[in-house]
């Protein structure tokens, strides 16, 4: 979190490395957030963890800008280095008529669940999961319960009948 | 069902060779050993697990969605429902997103206050792993053991906050009131008598050889695997790695506490047991430094519009109490922005992503459970394993079903 001068050093690596890669960086609060495209997502962490020492994915979680923004919806990875112990932050913007990302389980296995979470609660497809369905609700639930326009007591009370 | 009865063998033999037959096992969700509200799906060939998918949502209350709709100060109270072991840890990392947004100082006496209360939490936690887990593989004395230090750690969060189970004790700024007259005394009485708490512990479990032939070589993940599965806190350091976000990327002055990061090489069991006993002995260290640097001083950060005044104050000036009347009626507002705020919680990477919009509620609050990780790994760890070892490898996980389905 510490040292977000060799953040931004590693950013223009990653821009030299492919330019695609990088849409936009932001730097707040000593935390560096990088903007990648959601097809190349997959091909970014490939390299950040095995070039950069970011092996550790700590997290993934979907964000709701609210109906009326497009793009409507973000996917923050939080990555974590075992080896440098620094952090930083990709995030996907998506549209709300395609809510589609590259997974990112071929490169952590641990993207399995919190893949299945962000597509639970938002709606957001993983193309290429090979277990994508829905985890903390029940699977016959309408709607996606995170989503800004999904009202907070739900549509109906929910019976497991 | 007579077919059944008529099928029982006269003698039982023991068998080491696949029955070539699959059987499906339901366990839980009211299972005891699942810790809570656990399902897991077991696809079993005789009593070897060949797969094992975990089932959850049971609990799940939409907490991260209850954010949004509660102000600031009032998500403090959820945090506390998630993982109810390790309450304090939950508040810790909601306010320090808060604050690290509102970029506010804490003053030095609650930062200390904040590290002792965690680490009294921790041992708390750790006492009811290390009871449940040895319950469920018949070691019942220890159990009792393990409570009954609970109880007196529970007991002084009770002198402190009112609450026992749900402190809800630090808040944005600081902490809620100051440690009640007499406090450091009892705390004293309470870690001068851990020490001997500790050795019984050693002598139940780590002496047991019962205890040690259930647990060595049983869930084995390799220090490869367990990154890559995500896994942090003990169940990482269990499988060699060190790594602790309190030196790592220190928070509330962790970096001036002495202590040392255990680590077990072997990734099994046994390895997280032994991690988790040499943490109390840590922690244990860092509750004897923290109550030596508790001095007099202010307790919340000087930040008059975040947090609540003095009732005292309040009778005498009339800004105290119009600043009081805002944050009550109408909460404060933090600055638009993003923060991910990862602690060292008892379980592992506790970590609160915050998302504000410059409104007196969050945009999006999403908490990283570390047993919501961790129990993603037990298929990884419990197939090809016998169905009595899953309980073991359950307990060694030491999850809480309240953080995994928030």
């Amino acid at each position: 979190m510490a040292n977000t001068e060799a953040l931004l050093g590693l950013v223009e690596k990653l821009r030299g490395e492919n330019a695609a890669w990088v849409s936009d960086v932001r730097e707040a609060l000593g935390e560096v957030t990088v903007f990648v495209p959601g097809d190349s997502i997959s091909a970014v962490c490939e390299y950040l963890k095995h070039s950069e020492g970011f092996d550790l994915l700590a997290d993934i979680c979907g964000a709701d800008l609210g109906p009326e923004e497009d793009p409507r919806f973000e996917v923050n990875y939080h990555l974590f280095s075992t080896i440098h112990f620094n952090r930083l932050r990709l995030k996907v913007l998506l549209s709300e008529d395609a809510p589609n990302v590259r997974t990112v389980t071929n490169v952590w296995k641990t993207a399995d669940w919190h893949e299945r979470e962000t597509f639970d609660m938002f709606g957001v497809v993983f193309e290429g999961h090979p277990d994508l369905r829905r985890i903390l609700l029940p699977s016959d639930f309408d709607g996606h319960a995170l989503r800004k326009d999904y009202p907070l007591r739900g549509y109906e009370p929910y019976s497991m009948n | 069902m007579s077919s059944v009865v008529d099928n029982i063998p006269g003698q039982f033999e023991v068998l080491d060779q696949s029955l070539e037959t699959e059987m499906t096992l339901s366990m839980g969700p009211q299972h005891p050993s699942t810790h809570g509200v656990l399902r897991l799906d077991l696809r079993l060939d005789g009593e070897l697990v060949i797969k094992a998918i975990p089932d959850i949502g049971y609990l799940h209350t939409g907490m991260e969605k209850l954010f949004e709709y509660k102000k600031y100060q009032q998500g403090i109270v959820i945090t506390d429902r998630m993982d109810y072991l390790n309450p304090l840890g939950n508040n810790l990392a909601y306010v320090m997103a808060a604050e690290k947004l509102l970029q506010i100082e804490i003053p030095e006496r609650a930062q200390v206050i904040r590290v002792l209360f965690c680490e009294l939490q921790r041992i708390a936690s750790h006492m009811v792993w290390l009871g449940t887990s040895a319950l469920d593989l018949g070691a019942m004395s220890i159990f009792f053991f393990c409570f009954k230090e609970r109880e007196k750690i529970l007991n002084l969060i009770e002198a402190a906050s009112g609450g026992r189970m749900t402190p809800s004790y630090f808040r944005i700024g600081g902490l809620m009131m100051d440690l009640p007259a007499g406090f450091d005394r009892r705390c004293k009485q309470f870690s001068d008598n851990f020490a001997d708490a500790l050795n019984t512990f050693e002598t139940l479990a780590t002496g047991n050889t019962i205890w040690q032939s259930r647990t060595q070589g049983v869930g084995v993940i390799s220090r490869e695997d367990a990154i890559d599965w995500g896994l942090t806190g003990p169940c990482l350091r269990g499988s060699g790695v060190e790594l602790d976000i309190r030196r790592h990327n220190p928070y509330t002055g962790y970096e001036t506490y002495d202590f040392d990061i255990p680590t077990e090489p072997d990734g099994d069991v046994w390895g997280r047991f032994r991690v988790r006993m040499r943490e109390l002995y840590e922690s244990h260290k860092i509750v004897r430094q923290a109550l030596e640097r508790l001095k007099p001083g202010p307790i919340k950060a000087d930040a008059p519009k975040v947090v609540l005044p003095d009732r005292d104050d309040m009778r005498k000036h009339m800004d105290s109490l119009i600043h009081h009347f805002l944050i009550v009626a109408e909460g404060f507002n933090i600055p638009a922005g993003e923060v991910y705020m990862p602690i060292e919680g008892s379980k592992g990477e506790l970590g609160v992503y915050m998302k504000s919009d410059g409104s007196s509620k969050p945009s999006r609050v999403h908490v990283r459970g570390p047993s919501f990780i961790n129990l993603s790994a037990l298929p990884a760890m419990s197939e090809g394993e016998m169905i009595a070892d899953v309980v073991a490898i359950i307990g060694s996980l030491d999850i809480v079903l309240g953080e995994i389905d928030r």
